[in-house]
């Protein structure tokens, strides 16, 4: 079952001078979200991320193509009830307490006064704000705002939670608090869609991610099919107690090689070189201390597609998943 | 409470907690406090000059409250984005203006007891007759203000507050001068003259209509059928300027 399906949507914005062309976001954009996965939507500043979004949310209306929310058409505003949505950056009434900004949301949202209190305590729990419920938000830091925002998202305990750029602002401790904030709703079989930059948060939590770049999915799927798909992995050895200055065989299969002293890092270019040269260490005598074998990360992937987008003109580019 | 009530609460809430508005009751209270000061100067009318000066505080702090306030309803919270979490609710559009609407209606209603407030305690001090008349014309600037607030949100929903505030003020001026551009269709031999008086006659609210501060202050009432008349026409007018807001609002991509 899917949460979120979208099908072709394009997105384009009005110059709003005759004559001019429009601006682009969104070109025939299609990817589904399963219930209760976590999906990332990656890309550079200016992609389409917040706009797709936006045209989920009912906030842009989409110029040509589908999404479909819940089960029903995106913008329909019963549906909303299900949606939880954080936008980037947010900007919150910031003459209210933390208190009266959940019960804000909460009354917006439906719930009644009753069903209101316990769950702002149990949200200013979650983001660690307890303290601080009877704060004006205007007192509260960057990062403090962006907890109380993912609070107000969750105040209706939603089915679906629409999160935009969450980890921005956030410093290494908020940013983990966020992470395991994700993948508990995961636990308790939400979905979570939610667009970043932040690649290694992405491949830390994510089932699926896209990869959107000018509007275009240019890659979606799993992190691991899609980074081991394209990418040989590399293997790295620490080993102590060897110089490897005069061994060919080393030489030679490694791609990088650092001495340092008696302790070496040699890093092979796959995993196929792998006994030969283990066996090279031990015939001369070297301690093993570590073998390590490295993925493609993400990181390498989104380059990877950046690359292909530039290279390729764009009736060309398909999708890879 | 509904989600307009939700969105009416927090817009009043919202101009509770903003140190303006209490400068602007200061202000409106030192202005009915300086016609007693003025009345004393005068050798005779002192009630009248009272009774004005008290009248046109009220009438000119509340249009600056409803401009000012009116033009940044709905521009501030596309430009802050504060409207991208609350349009993710499970609210319309038209919710999201009736209620900004409501919300300040409240507001202006709260200001305007208040100075009434003030003004009848320098009516009462002064030991001047309180005819229904001042009450008549409290009520009238209460819908004169409902109208403006109209405006200046519908201009606030597709414009920034600067241009906001000079079309809302604009219209303001021009709503005053309306009975005037009648009489000039009437006079005029030019057909394109009177085309132009006449449309903007009926296209422009007729704010002289709801202003009976000068018969007031000398103690003169209007007639309950023109009260109610005028009073239908102003909320008439501002209800339709509203849904103009609504249809622009629902349209429009943030």
């Amino acid at each position: 079952m899917n949460d979120i399906v979208i099908e072709k949507l394009s997105k384009a914005y009005p110059s709003g001078w005759p004559g001019r062309p429009s601006f682009v976001a969104l070109s025939g954009l299609s990817l589904t979200v399963g219930r209760g996965e976590i999906f990332g939507f990656l890309g550079p500043n200016g992609a389409g991320k917040t706009t797709t979004l936006k045209i989920l949310l009912g906030l842009v209306r989409a110029t040509s193509g589908t999404a479909i929310l819940l089960g029903k058409p995106a913008g329909d505003v019963e549906t909303r009830r299900r949606v939880g949505f954080l936008p980037e950056s947010p900007y919150f009434y910031d003459y209210l307490t933390a208190e009266e900004f959940l019960g804000f949301y909460g009354q917006l949202a439906g719930l009644d006064r009753a069903g209101i209190a316990p769950r702002i305590t149990t949200l200013l729990e979650l983001v660690g704000l307890v303290e601080a419920r009877t704060r004006q938000l205007r007192k509260f830091s960057k990062g403090m705002l962006q907890r109380i925002g993912l609070a107000q998202a969750l105040i209706h305990d939603p089915q679906l939670v629409i999160l935009d750029e969450p980890m921005t602002g956030l410093d290494p401790v908020g940013r983990k608090q966020v992470r395991d904030l994700i993948l508990g709703l995961r636990d308790r079989g939400k979905t979570v869609f939610f667009s970043t930059h932040i690649l290694p948060d992405v491949e830390m939590i994510c089932d699926r991610v896209g990869i959107v770049m000018k509007g275009r999915l240019l890659a979606s799927g799993r992190v691991e099919d899609l980074v081991d798909q394209e990418h040989t992995q590399s293997v790295e050895i620490v080993c102590h107690e060897i110089n490897v200055e005069n061994s060919s065989v080393i030489r030679t299969n490694a791609a990088r090689v650092i001495q340092q002293g008696r302790q070496c890092l040699i890093v092979l270019p796959n995993t196929e070189l792998l006994d030969e040269t283990v066996a090279e260490i031990r015939r001369r005598g070297g301690r093993l201390v570590s073998v390590t074998p490295h993925k493609a990360s993400l990181e390498d992937l989104f380059f990877q597609e950046e690359a292909r987008m530039r290279e390729t003109p764009a009736e060309l580019l398909t999708e890879r998943v | 409470m509904t989600a307009i009530g939700v969105i009416a609460f927090n817009t009043f809430r919202e101009s509770l907690r903003d140190k303006i508005l209490y400068n602007l009751l200061l202000f409106a209270g030192l202005l009915i406090g300086l016609s007693v000061m003025l009345a004393d100067l005068t050798i005779t009318e002192h009630h009248k000059m009272i009774a004005d000066m008290g009248l046109g505080a009220i009438n000119l702090i509340g249009v600056v409250i409803a401009i000012f306030v009116g033009i940044s309803l709905v521009n501030k919270e596309i430009e802050r984005r504060t409207v991208y979490t609350i349009m993710a609710r499970p609210i319309s559009r038209a919710s999201f203006i009736l209620g900004k609407y409501t919300g300040l209606t409240l507001t202006l209603f709260i200001n305007i007891m208040i100075m009434m407030a003030i003004f009848l305690l320098t009516v009462w001090f002064y030991r001047m007759p309180m005819t229904i008349s001042l009450f008549q014309a409290v009520q009238l600037i209460f819908v004169e203000l409902m109208v403006v607030t109209a405006i200046a949100l519908f201009f606030s929903t597709f414009s920034s507050s600067t241009l906001s505030a000079i079309l809302t003020l604009g219209f303001y001026v021009i709503g005053h001068l309306t009975v005037d551009l009648k009489g000039l269709a009437g006079k005029s031999e030019s057909e394109a003259v009177k085309a132009v008086a006449t449309c903007v006659y009926y296209a422009f609210p007729n704010l002289e209509m709801l202003n009976i501060k000068g018969q007031a202050a000398v103690g003169i009432p209007v007639g309950f059928d023109y009260l109610m008349l005028a009073t239908l026409y102003g909320l008439v007018y501002a209800a339709v300027i509203i849904m103009g807001a609504c249809l622009v609002f629902v349209r429009r991509d943030f």
